[in-house]
C-alpha cells in the first residue's frame, strides 16, 4: 500500500495542473482568438460605452420601452449585511424566487401583477411569462405574445402607430433553433434598441 | 404539451442511443489500453505522467489496494479545493476581489466536489475567485468523474474476468479516462459553448450602464471550460448561482440540448462497455432498456405536470404552463426534460428552479435520485449503482425458482447480495435520517423558504440530493448555515464512499470466481422479462422506502393545492 502514496501525491498534482490550469487557460486563449465577442460576454456598446450584454436581461420600467419578465434577484442589504434586498436583474447575483406552487406569497404576487397588466391592456389575455419570475432572474427574452401584449402601451408612449411597433416586434421574433429546439422568443434589449433606432429616423 | 415538445424529447432519446455504441467501442479500447486515433498525441503524455508519478501501468491492483488508492486520491483532492478556497483572497486570478471562503462553506464545497455532488451552498459569482473555479472546481470535476468511471470499470472487470485477484490499476484508469475521454471531448465542447455565447475570459466583471441609465455589474469568467466538464462529468456545480439557467451558463436552446446530451452520453455508453467486456452487447442494451423505461416514464409525468401548470396560475386566468422559475428560451418542455435528465444522471445542474416546479413535476426529480440515480446515472456511479440493483433482481429471481442465481457467467452468492444491500441501504439511512433531524431541529427548520408541505420537501430534497451525490436543490432552502454545511457534507461522504466500498468488494469477489457457461436453467438476462424484473425491483425497493416521505411532501402538497390551500 505504501507505494500508492507517491502516485496519490504526484499524479494528483500533475492532473490538477493539466485540468485545473493548463486546460482552462488554453481554452481561454483559443476561445478568445476564435470567438472574441462571445468570450468577453457578448457585450453591446453604444457611443463607445457598454450598455449591457445581448444575453443578459436588464430592467425596463419606462412606458416607452418593452418590459422584461419580473426578476427575483437580490443584493446584500446596505444597512444589514445578513439580510438581502430586492435588486431586479442583478447580474452579479443570479437566482430565482424559489416560491413553490402552494406559496401564498406567489399567489398574492401573481394576482397583483395580473391585475396591473389587465388594467394596462384589457383586450388580450395576460401572457404567463410576463408575470412569472425567471430561474436566473436575468432572462433576456420574453415570448412573442408578451411583446405583442405591450405594443399598445409602447406605441402610445412614443406617439408611434401601433402597426409600426407591432411590425418591429414581429421582425425581432427568433424562432425555435433549427426549427425544433426551445421556444420562440423576443430579446427585450435588442427590441428596445431597434425601437430607439426606429424612433430616431 | 405540444408536438414540438414531444419531438424534442424523441430526438434526445434517439441521439443518446445512437452515440452509445460508438462511444462504448472507443471507451472499451481506451480502458483496455489499446491504440486509439488520439494515441500518437496522448500516449507520450500518458507515459510521461506514469514515469514522473512512479506508476507501473502493467501492475494491476487487488480490489482493496484499488480502493485505498482511490481514497488517498480523494484526500489530496479535498485538501487542494479546501486550500484554494481558504486562500483565494491572496492568490491570483481574483479580479472581483473575493475574500476567503468561510471554513464550513469551504469544507462543504470540498466534500461536495470530491464526491461528484457539487451541491451549491456557495454563490458562484458572488463568492468564488476565478482561480477557485479553475483550480479548485474544474480540476475536481474532471477527477471525480474519472474516478467514477474507473470504479465502474473495476466492477465491470469483476464480471468479465474469471479466477483473478486483481481488478485493474486505479492510477492508470483515472489517467486514461482524463486524457483520452474527458479532455478531448471538453476541448471541442468548450469551443462550441463559447460559439453559443458562453464567456471564457479572465477579465474583470463588466460595469454596464443600461439603456435606462441604471448601473449593472455583469459577472463573467472562465465559464465555458468549466461548464463543459461539469456536464460531461455529471458534476453539475454551477459557475453562477443560477447554474445552467443563467444565460451565460446556457445561452441558447441548442447549448441547452447539447448540455443534456452530454450529461447522459458517457453513462449510456458505459452500458455498452459492459456488454462488450462480458462478451455480449445485448447484456448492455438490456440494462440501457431498464434505464430507458424509467426515464421515459419520468419525462412524461414531469412534462405533463409542468405543462398543466398550477391552480395558483389558473386562479388568475394564466395559461401556458408553469413558467415560474423557468426561462423563456427553454420553455416548458426543455426545462422539464432537463430536470429529469439531471436527476436521472447524478448531474444536478439545473436550467429551471426545481423549487418552483409543480408538486408532481418536482416529485419526479426527487424520485429519480431516491431510486439511486441508476437511470444512466452519474458517470460510472450510475453503472455500478445499476449493477447493484441487477444483483438484487437476479437474487430475487433465484429465490423464486430455487436456484443459485447467475449473472453473465458469475454465481451471485451471499457475499455479493449482502454487499449490494449494504450499498443500497446507505441512501435511505442518510436521506430519511437527516431529513427527520432537519425538520425538528429549530435552527435547521428556520432554513426553509416555503411553508407547509413544500418546506418539508425542500429539506427532503436537500438530503436526497446530497446523499445521492446529485447536487440539484429546491434552492429556496438556505443551505449555507453551519448545520446544513456539516450535515449535507456527511450525507455526501457516506452516500458516495459507503456505496463505493461495498461495490468494490463485489468487484473483487466476482473477479476471483470461476466463469460458468450458461445452461438450460440459466435465467436469460437480455430479454424483456429481465428488464421488467429489474424495473420492478428498483421501483419496489425505492417505493417501499421512500413512499411515506413522498406522501408527506409532494403528494400532500398536490392534494392541498387542488383543494385551494395556500401556505
Amino acid at each position: 500500500m505504501l507505494r500508492e502514496i507517491r502516485p496519490a501525491i504526484v499524479l494528483l498534482l500533475v492532473l490538477t495542473a493539466i485540468t485545473g490550469l493548463a486546460y482552462p487557460l488554453a481554452m481561454t486563449a483559443i476561445a478568445g482568438t476564435f470567438f472574441p465577442a462571445q468570450a468577453q460576454g457578448s457585450l453591446i456598446e453604444k457611443d463607445g460605452k457598454v450598455i449591457g450584454s445581448a444575453l443578459i436581461g436588464q430592467e425596463f420600467r419606462d412606458d416607452k420601452y418593452f418590459h422584461g419578465r419580473p426578476s427575483a434577484t437580490v443584493a446584500p442589504d446596505p444597512n444589514d449585511s445578513t439580510k438581502t434586498v430586492p435588486a431586479p436583474y442583478n447580474a452579479a447575483n443570479s437566482g430565482g424566487s424559489n416560491l413553490g406552487p402552494t406559496s401564498k406569497a406567489l399567489a398574492d404576487r401573481l394576482k397583483d401583477d395580473v391585475d396591473k397588466l389587465k388594467a394596462e391592456n384589457p383586450n388580450q389575455p395576460v401572457p404567463v411569462d410576463l408575470v412569472t419570475t425567471s430561474a436566473s432572474g436575468l432572462d433576456p427574452d420574453i415570448s412573442p405574445e408578451a411583446a405583442q401584449f405591450q405594443v399598445a402601451r409602447v406605441a402610445k408612449a412614443r406617439n408611434m402607430a401601433e402597426d409600426a411597433v407591432s411590425q418591429l416586434v414581429a421582425s425581432n421574433v427568433q424562432g425555435r433553433m433549427l426549427g425544433l429546439l426551445g421556444e420562440p422568443r423576443v430579446n427585450v434589449l435588442a427590441l428596445n434598441l431597434a425601437l430607439d433606432r426606429a424612433a430616431a429616423k | 404539451m405540444t408536438m414540438a415538445g414531444w419531438l424534442q424529447i424523441i430526438l434526445f432519446c434517439v441521439i443518446i442511443v445512437a452515440l452509445t455504441k460508438p462511444l462504448g467501442w472507443y471507451m472499451t479500447r481506451v480502458f483496455g489500453g489499446e491504440r486509439t486515433f488520439l494515441s500518437p498525441v496522448l500516449r507520450p503524455i500518458e507515459a510521461g505522467i506514469y514515469w514522473i508519478s512512479g506508476v507501473d501501468e502493467k501492475r494491476e491492483q487487488h480490489w482493496l489496494t484499488y480502493t485505498v488508492a482511490m481514497l488517498l486520491f480523494h484526500v489530496g483532492g479535498f485538501l487542494v479545493i479546501y486550500g484554494v478556497m481558504r486562500l483565494q483572497a491572496v492568490l491570483p486570478f481574483n479580479p472581483a476581489g473575493q475574500g476567503a471562503v468561510a471554513e464550513d462553506l469551504s469544507f462543504n464545497t470540498a466534500m461536495s466536489f470530491i464526491t461528484n455532488t457539487n451541491w451549491q451552498n456557495y454563490g458562484g459569482e458572488s463568492t468564488l475567485s476565478y482561480l477557485t473555479q479553475m483550480l479548485g472546481l474544474t480540476h475536481q470535476n474532471f477527477l471525480s468523474a474519472a474516478t467514477g468511471i474507473a470504479l465502474a470499470m473495476a466492477l465491470i472487470r469483476g464480471f468479465s474476468r474469471a479466477s483473478m485477484r486483481t481488478v485493474g490499476n486505479f492510477w492508470v484508469d483515472v489517467t486514461r479516462c482524463t486524457l483520452y475521454v474527458l479532455l478531448p471531448i471538453c476541448v471541442v465542447y468548450t469551443l462550441f459553448l463559447v460559439s453559443q455565447g458562453m464567456p471564457q475570459t479572465l477579465g474583470a466583471y463588466i460595469e454596464a450602464t443600461t439603456l435606462e441609465g441604471a448601473k449593472q455589474t455583469i459577472a463573467v469568467g472562465p465559464v465555458a471550460s468549466q461548464v463543459a466538464i461539469k456536464m460531461l462529468g455529471t458534476n453539475g456545480g454551477g459557475f453562477f448561482n443560477a447554474n445552467a439557467a443563467h444565460p451565460f451558463e446556457n445561452p441558447t436552446a441548442l447549448s441547452n440540448f447539447v448540455q443534456m446530451l452530454s450529461i447522459f452520453t458517457l453513462g449510456a455508453a458505459l452500458t455498452n462497455v459492459f456488454g462488450r467486456m462480458v462478451g455480449n452487447q445485448r447484456q448492455g442494451w438490456a440494462i440501457l432498456s431498464v434505464m430507458g423505461v424509467l426515464f421515459i416514464a419520468g419525462v412524461a409525468i414531469t412534462y405533463w405536470a409542468e405543462a398543466n401548470g398550477t391552480s395558483t396560475l389558473q386562479a388568475v386566468g394564466l395559461t401556458g404552463g408553469n413558467m415560474e422559475g423557468k426561462e423563456v428560451r427553454f420553455g416548458i418542455v426543455a426545462s422539464s426534460l432537463f430536470a429529469v435528465v439531471t436527476t436521472a444522471a447524478s448531474c444536478g445542474a439545473v436550467n429551471a428552479m426545481h423549487d418552483s416546479f409543480t408538486a408532481l413535476g418536482g416529485m419526479i426529480p426527487l424520485i429519480n435520485i431516491e431510486l439511486g440515480e441508476i437511470i444512466v446515472g452519474g458517470v460510472g456511479a450510475g453503472m455500478y449503482g445499476m449493477l447493484l440493483f441487477v444483483i438484487l433482481a437476479i437474487f430475487v429471481a433465484g429465490l423464486m425458482v430455487g436456484r443459485t442465481p447467475e449473472y453473465v457467467g458469475k454465481k451471485i452468492e451471499a457475499r455479493e447480495v449482502k454487499m449490494a444491500m449494504l450499498a443500497i441501504l446507505v441512501l435511505p439511512l442518510m436521506i430519511l435520517g437527516w431529513t427527520a433531524v432537519g425538520v425538528v431541529y429549530p435552527a435547521a427548520a428556520a432554513s426553509m423558504a416555503n411553508a407547509g408541505p413544500h418546506g418539508f420537501t425542500e429539506v427532503l430534497y436537500a438530503f436526497t440530493s446530497a446523499a445521492g451525490n446529485n447536487g440539484s436543490a429546491f434552492a429556496g432552502l438556505t443551505g449555507n448555515t453551519l448545520f446544513y454545511n456539516l450535515t449535507l457534507a456527511s450525507a455526501m461522504f457516506v452516500g458516495r464512499f459507503f456505496m463505493i466500498v461495498p461495490a468494490m468488494a463485489i468487484a473483487g469477489s466476482l473477479a476471483a470466481k470461476k466463469s460458468i457457461p450458461p445452461s438450460m436453467g440459466t435465467f436469460p438476462t437480455t430479454g424483456g422479462l429481465f428488464v421488467g424484473l429489474v424495473v420492478g425491483v428498483i421501483l419496489i425497493v425505492g417505493g417501499l422506502t421512500f413512499f411515506p416521505a413522498l406522501a408527506l411532501g409532494p403528494i400532500v402538497e398536490h392534494l392541498a393545492m387542488n383543494a385551494g390551500n395556500r401556505f
